[in-house]
């Protein structure tokens, strides 16, 4: 039987398409598997299908109007997009904020950083057959959203910078409902762990699951989360310190494994880090302006501008060529979750085709923040 | 490390570069295309730089020429630098550097369908975001129009 198996059984690899309206690509993306039975032997990637070309409409657009358009890229770190740009027009042009800015900023950045870290747990889990984690997951970030809602009247695309400060100024439930969230918050992420952390299927279904080392994370430009699951210190709030992020106290979260349980414990562990910062800055919120005056039209000097925050999938930098006119020359959007997809093929090379689900699930990848 | 400290090494390993920017936050290094790949590799395995980090990898369209812009990083240090290598506007063409960072190996694919720049021993430069059966130019090069474009 044995014998019959290996030499008269002729096997031969084969294509399969994967989307682009695949539910576990979280989006358009489109895959091209090559696989030999169950095997992945390549997984090459189509993109584009919602390719909206935002750094050639950004050449069209003042520095202003371009904050608008930031958000549409990597919509679950909506505010940290919008705030690089603020950053970098206020760095080029010497705007000096003031703390109570600095420190509703950094606020709204862990809120958003939470409420994107919570849906990435819900749909990890849905992608791997727990449907329970997206309600749960959804619970929460409801009570993000609502905050949101009331402080600058979005919940999603939230354009609450603007060059030189904020839109509004702080609602007055905003603390109260902050408290709220938190003690709600960390009676809940323990929960997390008994429902999905600690399941015994869910672990076998990750845990050395595509690996990837320090060398190759470092070589593959990955960042962010993905990257601090591989060892990789990479977080700008560390690294390049911005609005409020030198006066809190907290720890990069950093996992040596490089398997997908590792870049599992590096989002669950930052939630709680982002919850402590939170905590740090809610009693401490500064007296003063909210937004500083600038000019109605605003223009950089000439030269080449970089700025680069920590979104909740990593490393989001914005650079931008200016030539000294009201429109900037070039924009270029570096996006973190490009940069983790190219390890894609690296990382399932060997794996059976449901373990690329989990692992394209640890990547957390949003696809428009990839099709830009 | 500062930035003219960095300087100074590069100059040691590499001559020929033009470098401005030592006052800003970080160094800014124009070079010739043929130099690009010989420029990286040394970079990233010079034990002291170790520039090792693609961060971006940018096209752009000059006017004159098109170029492309090179954002290197050093884990260890923490230190960016940016490179600019220009080429000629018609068939252009710059050494491919993705043996040296795999990172490069998609951003180049990018940079060559917005922007026409054709990265030599590239192994496959498709189509990643146009529909594959695209011939309407390079659209984000200056001077390309279309009749969709509505903001001018």
């Amino acid at each position: 039987m044995e014998e019959f198996l290996t030499d008269q059984l002729k096997t031969q690899e084969y294509f399969l398409n994967m989307g682009p309206q695949h539910p576990a690509t979280h989006g358009v993306l489109r895959l091209l598997l090559k696989l030999d039975g169950e095997i992945i032997r390549n997984v090459d990637m189509d993109l584009g299908f919602i390719h909206r070309s935002i750094e050639k409409m950004c050449e069209r657009n003042t520095y202003k109007q371009i904050i608008h358009l930031t958000d549409r890229l990597d919509y679950l770190s909506s505010h940290m997009n919008n705030e690089a740009v603020c950053l970098l027009v206020e760095k080029a042009l010497n705007i000096e904020v003031s703390d109570r800015i600095k420190v509703i900023r950094t606020m709204m950045d862990e809120l958003t950083r939470i409420s994107s870290h919570v849906l990435w747990w819900g749909v990890m889990g849905m992608d791997i057959g727990a449907l329970t984690t997206f309600m749960y997951g959804f619970r929460e970030r409801e009570m993000i959203n609502d905050i949101f809602e009331e402080t600058c009247g979005a919940r999603l695309t939230m354009n609450y910078n603007v060059i030189g400060g904020l839109r509004y100024d702080l609602h007055e439930n905003f603390v109260k409902r902050v408290k709220e969230f938190i003690k709600h918050f960390k009676k809940k992420l323990p929960e997390y762990d008994k429902l999905l952390t600690n399941n015994v299927i869910f672990r076998k279904r990750i845990e050395g699951v595509g690996y990837i080392s320090e060398k190759d994370a470092v070589a593959y430009g990955l960042n962010g989360p993905t990257a601090r699951g591989s060892g990789v210190s990479c977080d700008i709030r560390k690294i390049h310190p911005y609005s409020a992020y030198d006066r809190v106290d907290f720890e990069e979260v950093i996992f040596t494994e490089g398997d997908s349980y590792a870049r599992y414990k590096v989002r669950i562990q930052e939630m709680w880090q982002s919850l402590s910062i939170l905590e740090q800055l809610v009693d401490k919120i500064p007296e003063g302006e909210y937004r500083v005056k600038t000019k109605a039209v605003i223009k950089l000097p000439e030269g080449d501008y970089l700025q680069r925050v920590e979104a909740a999938r990593g490393d989001f930098g914005i650079f931008v060529k200016s030539t000294g006119q009201k429109f900037p020359y070039r924009v270029k959007f570096r996006s973190p979750g490009f940069a983790n997809l190219t390890a894609l093929n690296k990382m399932t090379q060997g794996l059976k085709i449901a373990d690329l689900v989990a692992v394209l699930s640890t990547i957390d990848i949003v696809v428009p923040d990839i099709d830009r | 490390m500062t930035n003219t400290e960095i300087k100074n090494k590069i100059e040691k390993i590499l001559d020929g570069l033009v470098f401005s920017g030592e006052e800003s936050d970080f160094l800014r290094i124009e070079t010739n295309k043929d130099k690009i790949r010989d420029l990286m590799k040394k970079l990233k395995e010079d034990g002291e730089l170790s520039f090792d980090y693609l961060f971006s990898l940018t096209g752009v369209d000059f006017g004159e020429e098109l170029g492309v812009i090179y954002h290197l990083e050093s884990v260890k240090t923490r230190k960016l630098i940016q490179i600019t290598v220009k080429t000629k506007r018609e068939n252009a063409e710059i050494d491919t550097i993705h043996d040296i960072f795999p990172a490069a190996y998609f951003n180049e694919i990018e940079a060559h369908e917005f922007f026409g720049i054709k990265f030599k021993n590239h192994p496959d430069l498709k189509h990643l975001f146009l529909p594959e059966d695209w011939d309407k130019g390079y659209p984000m090069r200056k001077d390309y129009t279309d009749i969709n474009m509505l903001i001018r």
